[in-house]
């Protein structure tokens, strides 16, 4: 486990998508690599036999019908949007595809 | 049935003012206006709620009124009012989840847990003050500034969901909901000497409840007393077909159990790993004296050891923040909500970087980079991963335990109320007022908090910690309602009466 | 996104110095009613965000519920292809930002898919005769799709150069089945026509389980086709991957000029780069998307707000002796039923025609008939129109009427493609289109005598001719009664009347 820098915490924030301050790349440095060792301790037990709880009520194999029910206004969408035009949300434009 | 004409009706609890309102003793529109008088006069010092929906409270309070004078058959808490944590949707009125990139957002659909409140007649004020995003124990991190203790404005009312025990304490409310991740319905109660219960997880829907933590959230009711509580829970508990994880399962009778106080021949575990080093003396005092209570009420208490809790606190912040990470995702200002830097001259990557830098406070990103790195490839074995293997250590521990005995006891937080201020830059210190709480919610279980006295040394509110098995909340109103009950009758009263007037 | 066009290297050349290893993932929207996660609507072409709700919006609080339908199709997918299926898997979520992904996320498979490790046999036709390839198939998974995209501004309507971007989130959410093979080497030049083959196939095959009917004008199939080269006897270079290959006609493109564009790189002394490349329909060659080398760190993990997937074995066999015969078993049912070649089988499957024929000669008409009509006017039509034989006006039941009426003598041949014309103009049915256009065949001897009569006497050398035995004159007189009928008049009839007429036979 190893100490977190600023090109990590750049790295980061590039994929969480946060534009970060200078002064935050610092403080998110120190206070990660902080919270990551006292966290680290967790690697001391659990040994490789030990099934992983993903979900902590075990319950399988909810379904829905596959039936069409009505969902939302297009109005009561579009009220909440930052931006909207055509009927459609509207976003800057797009640098990359995905 | 007292009187009530004359008497304050916000000093009344939750099942009085339902009983004096389907008598006709009062309106609902009545008590629905005291407490937006209350707020109106106290909210100003406190700043428990984010907004206050009078028009829409009244028009309910008046719907009561009016089915009352058909003849209808009114629910348990018809007509009694609430106030609702900011992170539920309620369709048409502002849902910020403590966060400047919510600011202005009214969604346009209700919560599960607002469905049922309406069904049940149940008035809801209007919205609490919470830790940004139900990230944090002190409500400190809200966008829109801290709540404030009603024992004492200068310290925390517990967080995330200061604003709703805020509000019970301060006689606002006498029902309230609270959700709770790692602690965040039972520590705010713990230190502003109310009562919080966790269900079970999947015991209420998740549906509207806007996600931190998927696989540790959820919604509970919140109150001055254990019927209340129990009362609000069974009103919002039940199957939702639109929560996948809905326990499809009869709803415990928390009512009932709340009625029947009786611990007597009941095995109650003490849990060794949660106390000693870390926790207050007043709070180990009161613990040790409520173990004694219980013993004095018929009660068996054994000590039993939990071995992997020590993991928890760990776990907890790998796992947390992984989901959370992926839950604020969608805050990217395309759909809802702020969007900041949208000039024309930045792409929509940039945009989404710039709306999420201005839009989340310092704890969110924390814990959003966190969580980046705990998933990221090359690290997930050892961070997430492993976390979920010692979730499944706490499970098993739990399950040893419950073999042995009927409830688990614990204090509810190690200390009483802090200071404002004095760990919002320490998250490290802020994360440990969780070590007691944090384990139920990785194994699923229920739990409450109830309060057990105030700490000598700084007269503070202190609570017990009541963990039962899954699906078995219940039993955390059995013996919650047997020590309350036995509180009360050497105080006098509930310990919410000793709060000092504001 | 690079400016100038890449090398090519003919593509003859390039196959005889390098051995394509290619792989296909492909995903299909699925024909459930609803969609994957929510209950909306999942039609085609309704008007933008009217098909929306807070599940496929993304809105905070909204939670995933899984339709039970797209799981039971993945599984019998699954089993058609060969596959087994888990008996415990759990959804994932792909952690990627994009404005067309309402969460940020979108809810897929990561490491435990439904169903695995299958195969499926596509033939292909060589000059050899025909060749079967085994595809063996790595994963078939569940997913929801992305809304939709439009771009404006600018002048190209595309996303490079555009000002602003606008998101209609209908099609968010809508079921995705994407079935990923593993490499596919040992295809040598035939690559691209393997390829092409094998989408065709799973096409064929998710139409007749009903699982989708794969309308591939509507964007209802995507491909990612990856290729990577090698020489022979060493192993398997680096991989592109193209996205967004839409027909089959492109998949078949797309891998054949990644060959010749491979090749070029490669004999030039360049090396291929991992990346994604764009393919466009307009050219039929792709651009460089990003490269893998700064891809995405997806951060998957399992989908905290669904449960995990375990069907039972009971179900699992249910679903598996529910399966309709399989697409290349039928094939060769039909193709010995109705005694045809190899080729002639493989004309049909590639004009798309089987299913129709085969509905068709159910309906009661001979199979050469069925055959002769799909393949011939009908085909034609189709291909004018860009649409495929099924959605043509024209329907089984109009060749069943059409037939009878040729055998009554209702209709000649001729009359007979003059009705389809007019069924496929959609003039009507049948009936009404032989009413409409008063096609009816002039039969009784006494008005084809007079008819014949009078072209025998605006033609007295021709009639000499007749009469002197030379039978083969006879056409002439023919030729002038059916124009004098306007074609509705029965041929040989005619031909028979003229020779009683004057005394000859054939």
């Amino acid at each position: 486990m190893s100490a977190i820098t600023r090109a990590d915490v750049e790295h980061l924030g590039r994929l969480a998508r946060l534009n970060l301050t200078p002064e935050e790349i610092d403080n998110f440095a120190g206070q990660l690599d902080v919270i990551l060792t006292s966290v680290a301790r967790i690697s001391e037990v659990a040994a490789d036999d030990i099934p992983p709880t993903s979900h902590p009520i075990p319950v399988e194999n909810v379904y829905r019908e596959d039936v069409v029910r009505p969902g939302l206004l297009r109005a009561d969408v579009a009220a909440g949007a930052p931006a909207w035009e055509d009927d459609r949300f509207r976003v800057p434009r797009i640098l990359g595809e995905a | 049935m007292a009187d009530l004409m004359g008497n304050d009706l916000t000093r009344q609890s939750a099942s009085t003012l339902a009983d004096a309102i389907s008598q006709g003793e009062v309106s609902a529109e009545e008590v629905t206006k005291a407490h937006l008088e209350r707020i109106a006069d106290v909210d100003p010092r406190v700043h428990a709620f984010l907004y206050v929906d009078s028009d829409d409270a009244l028009a309910a309070a008046r719907g009561v009124d009016a089915k009352r004078a058909r003849g209808d058959q009114l629910g348990a808490l018809a007509g009694v009012p609430l106030a609702l944590k900011d992170v539920l949707t309620m369709k048409g009125v502002p849902t910020t989840c403590g966060s400047k990139i919510l600011e202005g957002w009214r969604p346009p659909y209700d919560s599960h847990v607002v469905e049922r409140l309406r069904a049940n007649d149940i008035v809801i004020l209007g919205k609490t003050n919470m830790d940004e995003f139900a990230m944090g124990s002190s409500t400190e991190h809200s966008a829109y500034g801290p709540t404030r203790n009603p024992w004492d404005l200068e310290r925390i009312p517990g967080g995330s969901g200061g604003g709703s025990s805020a509000a019970l304490a301060a006689f606002e409310a006498p029902l309230a909901i609270g959700t709770d991740t790692g602690g965040s319905i039972r520590q705010p109660a713990a230190v502003t000497g109310t009562v919080g219960v966790k269900p079970t997880y999947g015991g209420v829907s998740r549906y509207g409840l806007v996600a931190l933590a998927s696989s540790l959230d959820q919604a509970g009711p919140c109150a001055r007393n254990v019927l209340d509580t129990a009362l609000l829970h069974a009103a919002i508990a039940g199957h939702d077909p639109r929560d996948s994880t809905s326990i499809n399962a009869a709803v415990p009778d928390v009512v009932g159990a709340a009625l029947n106080g009786d611990v007597r021949g009941m095995r109650i575990g003490l849990v060794r790993e949660l106390s000693g080093a870390g926790y207050q003396a007043g709070v180990e005092l009161r613990f040790r004296e409520a173990v004694e209570l219980l013993e004095g009420l018929g009660a068996e208490v054994i000590e039993v050891s939990c071995p992997h809790f020590e993991y928890a606190l760990g776990a907890y912040y790998l796992i947390l923040p992984s989901e959370a990470s992926s839950n604020l995702a969608r805050f990217d200002g395309m759909r809802y909500g702020l969007r900041a830097g949208d000039d024309g001259s930045h792409s929509v990557e940039e945009v989404m970087a710039i709306t999420r830098e201005a839009g989340f406070g310092p704890e969110v990103k924390r814990r959003i980079m966190l969580g980046t790195y705990a998933l990221s490839s090359g690290y997930y074995d050892a961070y997430y991963g492993q976390a979920q293997k010692v979730r499944t250590l706490i499970t098993r521990d739990f399950d040893a335990a419950f073999a042995q005995v009927d409830v688990l006891i614990s204090p509810t937080a190690p200390t009483t109320a802090f200071k404002i201020g004095e760990k919002v830059d320490d998250p490290i210190a802020m994360y440990l007022n969780d070590v007691a709480t944090i384990p139920v919610n990785l194994a699923g279980n229920a739990a409450m908090s109830l309060p057990i006295g105030l700490a000598p040394e700084d007269g503070l509110p202190v609570g017990l910690q009541i963990i039962a098995p899954p699906m078995a909340d219940d039993r955390l109103y059995r013996v919650g309602s047997a020590v309350e009950s036995a509180l009360v009758d050497t105080w006098g009263h509930l310990l919410i009466e000793e709060a000092p007037a504001l | 996104m690079s400016a100038h066009a890449d090398e090519l290297m003919d593509y003859d050349q390039a196959v005889s110095l390098f051995e394509p290893v290619i792989g296909l993932e492909t995903h299909v929207e699925l024909g459930t009613n609803s969609k994957m996660f929510c209950s909306c609507p999942t039609e085609f072409g309704a008007e933008a965000n009217t098909q929306i709700c807070p599940v496929c919006v993304g809105l905070p609080g909204s939670m995933p519920v899984v339709n039970a339908v797209a799981v039971e199709s993945t599984i019998r997918m699954g089993l058609a292809l060969n596959c087994d299926i888990a008996s415990w898997c759990r959804f994932a979520r792909k952690n990627y930002f994009y404005p067309d992904m309402p969460k940020d996320y979108q809810i897929s498979q990561y490491d435990e898919p439904l169903c695995t490790d299958g195969y499926l046999d596509v033939i292909v036709p060589t000059d050899d005769g025909p060749q079967v390839f085994r595809i063996e198939i790595e994963r078939v998974h569940m997913e929801e799709d992305t809304g939709k995209l439009t771009h404006s501004g600018g002048d190209t309507g595309r996303i490079h150069g555009a000002d602003y971007s606008l998101v209609d989130y209908n099609r968010a959410g809508i079921p995705l089945i994407e079935i990923v093979t593993k490499p596919i080497p040992g295809t040598g030049a035939l690559a691209p026509v393997v390829a092409r083959a094998y989408v065709a196939e799973l096409r064929n095959l998710m139409r007749s389980l009903g699982v989708s009917d794969v309308r591939m004008e509507e964007g209802s199939l995507r491909c990612d086709v990856n290729v990577s080269l090698a020489k022979p006897g060493e192993p398997w270079g680096t991989r592109s991957e193209t996205k967004n290959v839409n027909s089959l006609r492109s998949v078949e493109r797309a891998v054949h000029s990644e060959i010749e564009r491979q090749s070029a790189l490669l004999t030039s002394g360049g090396r291929v780069v991992q990346e994604t490349r764009h393919f466009h329909e307009d050219t039929g060659r792709s651009t460089s998307g990003r490269s893998k080398e700064q891809a995405e760190d997806y951060r998957y993990f399992p989908e905290p707000d669904l449960v995990p997937v375990a069907p039972s074995l009971e179900w699992i066999e249910q679903l598996r002796a529910s399966l309709p015969e399989a697409p290349a078993a039928k094939r060769a049912r039909l193709q010995e039923s109705w005694g045809i070649t190899d080729f002639e089988m493989q004309t049909l499957v590639n004009t798309d025609a089987l299913d129709v024929i085969e509905e068709t000669v159910a309906a009661g008409v001979e199979q050469s008939a069925a055959r002769k009509w799909w393949m011939g006017e009908f085909a034609r039509s189709a291909k004018e129109q860009g649409i495929e034989l099924s959605q043509l006006r024209v329907r089984p039941a109009d060749i069943v009427r059409v037939e009878t009426l040729i055998r009554e003598g209702a209709l000649t041949d001729k009359m007979a493609r003059q009705v389809f014309e007019g069924v496929l103009a959609g003039e009507g049915d049948v009936d009404s289109v032989i009413a409409q256009r008063g096609l009816v065949v002039v039969s009784d001897d006494a008005s084809l005598l007079a008819a014949i009569d009078e072209a025998l006497a605006a033609q007295p050398d021709v009639a000499e001719k007749i009469a002197s035995g030379k039978v083969q004159a006879a056409g002439a007189i023919v030729g002038a009664v059916m124009k004098a009928t306007q074609g509705q008049a029965d041929a040989a009839k005619v031909r028979a009347l003229l020779l009683e007429k004057l005394g000859v036979s054939e």
